[in-house]
This record gives structure tokens, C-alpha cells and sequence, in this order.
């Protein structure tokens, strides 16, 4: 991040990345972009980041920690509706 | 017929058994969730998952609907989560900020262009385990955010509501909190392309 206007871009990338930049915003990245390599890295690798975490898995509920709810609050005969 | 949150709350309120649990049902995995990725154990996550529906059983009858029930809870269990790892204040914790520069600007170090790996590299349980691990490590103020934000899917203004902030301090905390990501996974992805082969 050698200068001053990759430091300000910086700062408007998640919206420039999620869509929610300006037009003149995005223009202005994306002119930058194109002469500045490690801008560009930085763009590409957040927004690899991002789609990595969007496909992440959400951690499971493990049954015995869901039945020992159930229990906590008196709702042992719900635990295993689903099931049935 | 799906029965809407006021419909469910006004249940809740009566302390109807089969009300609660569907609010367990639909509720419970989320809030799980968000604790593991909060505490450093198991065990913990149960504690605080245990902890919050305890909490909101006592106090459902003062909840008037101003956010979403599943806002709400969120609260209670960031809120739970907090005082259990004796941070009742995330925010007054300190923790080194390795992007930070000594006058506050945050300044990308990892430059490597890892984008060129093949998709397979990125399928595995090691890049699940490192992308899990890298939210664990992140300060608690940004790693919040970025939870209910980006994993649990939450609105900005939600976010916002369920951890007391205003939308704009969550808007830079996600942003702040994905180039901490960026940052951390940098290296690991280098070395992997490095080690395969890929060249940037």
C-alpha cells in the first residue's frame, strides 16, 4: 500500500465489493485498479475472503448438547419431536 | 398457516410448552452457533447457549417486539458470552492490531495474489478449520459484527441492534474485521499456492 489513494480506496472497498458504492466510487476504484497491482491483489483476495466465508458450514448442534436444553428448561417431551 | 413473531411471542408470553419449543427449534442452532465461534471451548458455548435461553424464559414478558426475537437473543448470548470471558466491555479490550499503523490507519501487508489457487485447494476441512480459527482469533469487537453480519446472515441494522452499535460503526467494524481475514489467511493461502505451484 505504497500511497496515499490506496489508503483512501481502502476504506470503500467492502461497500465497492457488496455493491453499495457510489458510481463515482466505483469508477474512481476501478480506474486506480487499473495501475495499481497491489490494489488490485487486495481487491481480489477480500473478495475471495468473503466468498470463502459465505460458503462456510455452520457449525451443528450436537443432540446431547440440544437435549440438555430441552432439559434446562423443562421441555424433555420436545426433544425428540422431530423425530417422530 | 406460518404463524408470525407476534403471534409466537404472544404464545411465548402465555409460557404455551409447545411455544417454546419452537423457539428452541428454530432458534437454538443459531444462537449455538454464534457461541462457539465466541468462547474457547465447547463447553463454554453450551454454558452461554444454556444461559440465554434461561435469560429470555425470565424475560419474555418484558420484551416488546421493538427488534426480532432472534435479534434479541442474539443480544442476550453476545451479551452472556462477553461476561463469561470477563469482558463485560468488548470494546475497552486491547488487542494488538497487527494491520494498525501508530496513528490508527490499517494498512494491508499480505500481497500476494492467492486468488490463482484451483478451487479444490479451498474444499477442504484444513481451509474450514483455518477460516474458523481466524474468526476465533479476530478482536472481539470486530468479530461479532462479522458473525451475526456475514455468517448468521443478520442486516446491518440488525447487527447494529443486537450489539448496541450504531449501523455505521458496524459497517466499518465488518469492513475492518474482513481485511483482518483477509490479512490473517494471507499467508496460509500463499503457502499453499506456493507449495502447488500456482504462480499469482
Amino acid at each position: 500500500m505504497p500511497n496515499d489513494k490506496c489508503e483512501h480506496l481502502l476504506d470503500d472497498l467492502s461497500f465497492y465489493l457488496d455493491g453499495k458504492a457510489s458510481e463515482a466510487v466505483c469508477a474512481e476504484i476501478e480506474r486506480h485498479l487499473e495501475t495499481c497491482q497491489d490494489c488490485r491483489v487486495v481487491v481480489d483476495t477480500l473478495n475471495k475472503t468473503i466468498l470463502l466465508y459465505r460458503d462456510l458450514p455452520q457449525p451443528s448442534l450436537p443432540d446431547d448438547v440440544r437435549s440438555r436444553l430441552y432439559q434446562s428448561l423443562n421441555l424433555d417431551e420436545f426433544v425428540n419431536r422431530a423425530d417422530s | 398457516m406460518i404463524e408470525t413473531e407476534a403471534e409466537l411471542l404472544t404464545r411465548l408470553q402465555t409460557n404455551d410448552k409447545v411455544a417454546w419449543a419452537d423457539f428452541l427449534d428454530l432458534h437454538s442452532p443459531h444462537v449455538y452457533a454464534l457461541a462457539l465461534r465466541l468462547m474457547k471451548s465447547e463447553a463454554d458455548a453450551e454454558d452461554v447457549l444454556q444461559e440465554t435461553f434461561a435469560s429470555a424464559y425470565k424475560a419474555i414478558n418484558s420484551f416488546e417486539g421493538r427488534s426480532k426475537l432472534g435479534t434479541w437473543l442474539y443480544r442476550i448470548a453476545y451479551n452472556a458470552a462477553m461476561m463469561r470471558l470477563r469482558r463485560p466491555d468488548a470494546e475497552t479490550v486491547s488487542i494488538e492490531d497487527t494491520m494498525m499503523a501508530e496513528d490508527g490507519r490499517l494498512i494491508p501487508k499480505q500481497l500476494f495474489d492467492w486468488c490463482c489457487l484451483p478451487e479444490k485447494e479451498f474444499e477442504t476441512d484444513e481451509v474450514t478449520d483455518k477460516l474458523e480459527q481466524a474468526v476465533r482469533d479476530l478482536p472481539d469487537k470486530y468479530k461479532s459484527v462479522f458473525i451475526l453480519r456475514e455468517l448468521e446472515g443478520l442486516s446491518t441494522r440488525e447487527t447494529a441492534v443486537a450489539l448496541n452499535l450504531t449501523e455505521g460503526a458496524a459497517k466499518v467494524r465488518l469492513h475492518r474485521a474482513r481485511l483482518h481475514l483477509r490479512e490473517q489467511l494471507s499467508p496460509y493461502f500463499t503457502d499453499l499456492a506456493e507449495q502447488g505451484g500456482y504462480n499469482a
